[in-house]
């Protein structure tokens, strides 16, 4: 399993990159990417807007279905990544470069409620269970 | 779960398995895309095994089958030949659509879907006992069905069985002819070139082998699946059901209203006023259509006037495209909006098929 140890993650299969500015980035994890399948459409929140944590904010369609993506923090949006949309299928080559949007955290309480990369493992394993 | 005499070949190449209806089936070989693609540009092969193969032996099978499905076997008069059709409930609705080989006036064989085949072999049955009670029926799960479809497949078919060649090359589309143990047809549900080969299931590993180690890669349901759609085929289940009708399910071509034969259905189809046509939608926002959404030429909260029956992504246009059963009135041209999700997006009506032998006709 691909779970990289300096990202946290969430339930839903999102991972976040906490930056050293306080800033976070969120994509989707290995195992979601591989679930779905060839990815062919991707929509990404608008900059500017405020997310609650937990609050669908953006999706991603595989040839196979369509997922919800879910603000594992709240905060506001500061920056999209314009070659996803064009290029969904690099979220199948390398997800973790992958990234989907940037927010500014508006909560740090939301921060102690990712997981760890040994935490989402154990999510893993029980789903497959 | 089923499986197939091919489950072990797939794990060993690495498939993604799925539960389809009950089989336990390869999804894809790791990327669908390619898959799809190699299958519209060189050759692809499915596992079909899951289909069920049924021969129907004995004095009078042609009768049987004239009254049994909505399409006309006096079509069939070659020996080989095949032909597409519906088999009806009373109420017009379609059992199952199923494909009908006539090799001989005592010897046709049906290739039905795995998910209905219990069920058409009950409706097949019951039938037989009350009109043709002394014919045969035989389902054939000792035989096995690999589909090689692609610009290059027929040639890639005979590099692995050279001997075949004579036999198969001047069949034409919608033929069939046995070889040795196989039973091969130039047929599909791709819209491309290629054969359909039924074989002993102890020989379908070896073939399979053979077929990739001349360069046909493996292909699994999901490319048969936006394949199938490209080509604007239906799937038995979603396009169609025995609650719908053949004539608003794209499949008039395939009722025969015309002769004195009176099959099952028919009183009801001659009585019923068509409202609604299956037709192609090609959607121009992005995003990407599924069976199932709201289709209307003005967007109204109560829902649509029509409904996607399948949606997807089609990877030889690089856009969404979609079946969808549309009252009559709306027509190839006109602008639709689709609700997909929260968003209502536009889509053009369009015929299909939307994709033939590698090229896009839209």
């Amino acid at each position: 399993m691909n779970i990289p140890t300096h990202l946290k993650y969430t339930k839903s299969h999102e991972w976040v990159k906490l930056e050293e500015d306080g800033t976070a980035i969120i994509g989707i994890t290995h195992h979601a990417q591989e679930l779905l399948g060839d990815m062919v459409f991707v929509e990404i929140p608008q900059v500017g807007r405020h997310l609650k944590q937990g609050e669908e904010c953006a999706v991603v369609e595989s040839v196979k279905a369509a997922a919800d993506v879910y603000a594992p923090i709240s905060g506001e949006v500061i920056t999209t990544n314009p070659e996803i949309e064009s290029a969904p299928e690099k979220i199948n080559q390398d997800t973790y470069s992958a990234w989907l949007y940037k927010l500014k955290p508006s909560n740090t309480a939301d921060l102690s409620e990712l997981l760890d990369s040994t935490e989402y493992q154990k999510v893993l394993e029980s789903e497959t269970h | 779960m089923k499986t197939t005499s091919l489950n072990q070949t797939h794990r060993n190449m690495n498939a993604k398995m799925v539960d389809f209806g009950g089989w336990d089936m390869p999804l894809h070989y790791g990327s669908q895309l390619d898959e799809h693609h190699k299958v519209r540009s060189d050759a692809g092969m499915f596992d079909v095994s899951h289909m069920l193969a049924v021969d129907i032996k004995g004095k009078g099978v042609r009768d049987f089958l004239r009254q049994l499905v909505a399409n006309n076997v006096d079509k069939l008069m070659q020996p080989g030949k095949a032909l597409y059709t519906c088999m009806l409930n009373p109420r017009g609705g379609v059992i199952d659509d199923l494909i009908i080989y006539f090799l001989s006036e005592s010897w046709f064989r049906i290739v039905v879907n795995a998910g209905t085949a219990d069920k058409d072999m009950s409706w097949i049955l019951a039938r037989r006992d009350e009109i043709a009670s002394g014919l045969e029926i035989t389902p054939r799960r000792d035989l096995a069905m690999i589909a090689v479809q692609g610009p290059n497949a027929r040639a890639k078919v005979w590099q692995v069985i050279p001997e075949a060649q004579a036999a198969t090359e001047n069949l034409k589309l919608f033929q069939a002819t046995t070889f040795d143990k196989y039973f091969i047809a130039r047929t599909g549900y791709t819209g491309e070139d290629g054969f359909e080969i039924t074989l002993p299931n102890s020989d379908a590993a070896y073939l399979w082998k053979s077929l990739h180690t001349a360069g046909v890669g493996p292909a699994g349901l999901g490319a048969r699946d936006t394949l199938r759609l490209e080509a604007g085929m239906n799937l038995y289940g979603q396009d169609m059901d025995e609650t719908t009708s053949p004539l608003e399910s794209g499949l008039a071509w395939t009722v025969d209203l015309k002769s004195e034969r009176n099959f099952i259905g028919k009183k009801t189809l001659l009585e019923t006023h068509v409202k609604y046509q299956l037709i192609g939608l090609l959607l121009l926002d992005r995003g990407v259509l599924r069976s199932h959404q709201k289709v209307s030429l003005q967007y109204n909260k109560e829902g649509g006037e029509g409904e996607i029956t399948s949606g997807g992504f089609s990877p030889t246009l690089n856009a969404s495209i979609a079946l969808a059963r549309l009252p009559l009135q709306i027509s190839a041209g006109d602008e639709v909006q689709v609700l997909v999700r929260d968003k209502t997006l536009r889509a053009r009506v369009v015929k299909y098929p939307f994709v033939r032998n590698g090229k896009s006709l839209i």
